[in-house]
């Protein structure tokens, strides 16, 4: 038998599925969304309601968006000649960032994963390699994350877009701004040593 | 207040899962412990000192606190992070394969000395290989034989009569092969050629060097594939998601074999 009505039992229950939010921190959502406003709490149902209506795939870079094609791909002053693959969404963002990355992107939607089951064809590389087929890109920056399933994708990619005859990069690998040399692992200080450049 | 108690191993990093913002729980294969799972904070965030070095397949020594849950990484340094091996398509393949399976056979808490030995051999010529497949088979035979799967294949499982040239047939379900006359009914099973039954005998026998001089053709290659495939399989009740991409790899790429024709 539960002690809650069951409106607030349903609610701590859904809470509870998001990542990070334990039964404790649900009935504490819980109770603080019944303390608020009626007009509060109707903004937040809207907004998650919302979310969901809006929010899409762009049909160009397959990033989040709520039009299509997304922000970046409508704009005509971004060099299109350049796609950056990175391998979700939340990746796009700190690229972004810098203010250093003029080009497009391209979301891949994951990483190659063979122990999980995850290959090329569930990842959005087909689509990337329909972009790539009018001849207007000059260059294609694999952005994939450096551990072992980016590793592998950034490998598989370099493999099947080298035909293309395609400028293929990949970002620069070395020690973070902060870091200290002395814990720098054996595979990040080769790299830098081997990419180091001119002063 | 007690200091936590804390404790080194050396480790082969065979798997992570990212957890909460930026902790991953890595599944290490330790000399002195076997398979143990623990969580290293902070890895995922660019500047930890721990992220590079808990990378599979990394060989390295960890120095970890007991937890309450799961024990706790607090530091680490790479003996061998196998370059070679995280700059190929086809070797970073292989490790993630031979990592899976070593995953799947193995239970937490059961330290297997040879097994961490063949582990760590096993990636280290995965690094000098050219490419061919004997160092996966190598593992696999070598492997299970460290769980007590060895296979017998001198005698026939079913008479125990010593087995003639000729075509012979391998029983995943009585763990060898069989002579013909055994092969029918409920001990049916697929034919084994006796090339295949002689470099098997080999590998269980020698070492990884003479092993990877047996000169194999094609068809060999790819029968012994099948039957280590068949029996592992057999044994694990169900495939290793990583062998399928390594066959859509051998489509696509041209491995670079200096296998002839037997």
């Amino acid at each position: 038998m539960s002690f809650f009505a069951e409106p607030i039992a349903n609610l701590i229950r859904e809470f509870s599925k998001l990542p990070g939010i334990g039964p404790k921190s649900a009935q504490r959502l819980v109770y603080y969304l019944l303390r608020n406003s009626n007009e509060e709490a109707k903004a937040l149902a809207e907004a998650i309601l919302e979310l969901k209506e809006k929010i899409r795939l762009c049909s160009i870079c397959f990033n989040i968006t709520d039009c299509d094609p997304c922000v970046i791909c409508q704009d005509k002053e971004r060099d299109h000649s350049k796609i950056c693959v990175v391998e979700k969404p939340s990746d796009v963002l700190p690229l972004e960032r810098t203010g250093k990355y003029q080009g497009m992107y391209h979301v891949l939607h994951g990483a190659i994963n063979p122990s999980q089951g995850i290959v090329p064809e569930q990842l959005r590389i087909n689509e990337l390699l329909s972009r790539l087929q009018d001849g207007s890109v000059s260059e294609v920056i694999l952005a994939t994350n450096p551990n072992m399933e980016g590793e592998t994708t950034a490998l598989y990619l370099y493999r099947t877009l080298e035909p293309l005859g395609i400028h293929i990069t990949r970002l620069a690998r070395g020690l973070p701004f902060g870091g200290e040399l002395e814990y720098a692992d054996d595979v990040t200080l080769a790299q830098a040593l081997e990419s180091r450049r001119e002063f | 207040m007690t200091s936590p108690h804390t404790y080194q191993a050396q480790a082969i990093v065979i798997k992570q899962t990212k957890i909460g913002e930026a902790d991953k729980v890595v599944t290490l294969y330790t000399l002195e412990f076997g398979k143990l799972k623990a969580v290293a904070k902070g890895a995922c965030r660019p500047g930890s000192k721990l992220g590079g070095n808990v990378e599979p397949p990394n060989y390295c020594l960890v120095m970890l606190a007991k937890g309450r849950n799961l024990d706790i990484i607090t530091q680490s340094q790479t003996i061998d992070g196998f370059l070679k091996v995280k700059g190929d398509l086809w070797c970073i393949s292989c490790s993630s394969y031979i990592l899976e399976l070593v995953d799947a056979v193995t239970t937490e808490g059961s330290p297997n000395q040879p097994l961490f030995e063949l582990l760590l051999d096993t990636l280290k010529n995965l690094s000098l290989s050219n490419g061919d497949e004997t160092v996966l088979r190598y593992f696999e035979l070598h492997l299970l034989q460290h769980l007590g799967y060895r296979p017998q294949l001198r005698r026939c499982v079913v008479c125990n009569s010593p087995l003639k040239p000729g075509v012979n047939f391998f029983s995943p379900d009585q763990g060898g092969a069989l002579c013909s006359g055994c092969n029918h009914g409920e001990f049916a099973s697929r034919a084994i050629s006796i090339d295949a039954l002689k470099v098997l005998r080999l590998w269980q026998d020698c070492d990884y060097p003479t092993a990877s001089r047996v000169k194999m053709s094609a068809k060999l290659s790819s029968e012994l594939r099948l039957l280590m495939q068949e029996y592992i399989t057999y044994l694990l009740q169900r495939e290793v998601k990583s062998m399928a991409w390594l066959e859509e790899l051998k489509t696509g790429i041209s491995v670079d074999s200096d296998c002839g024709v037997n």
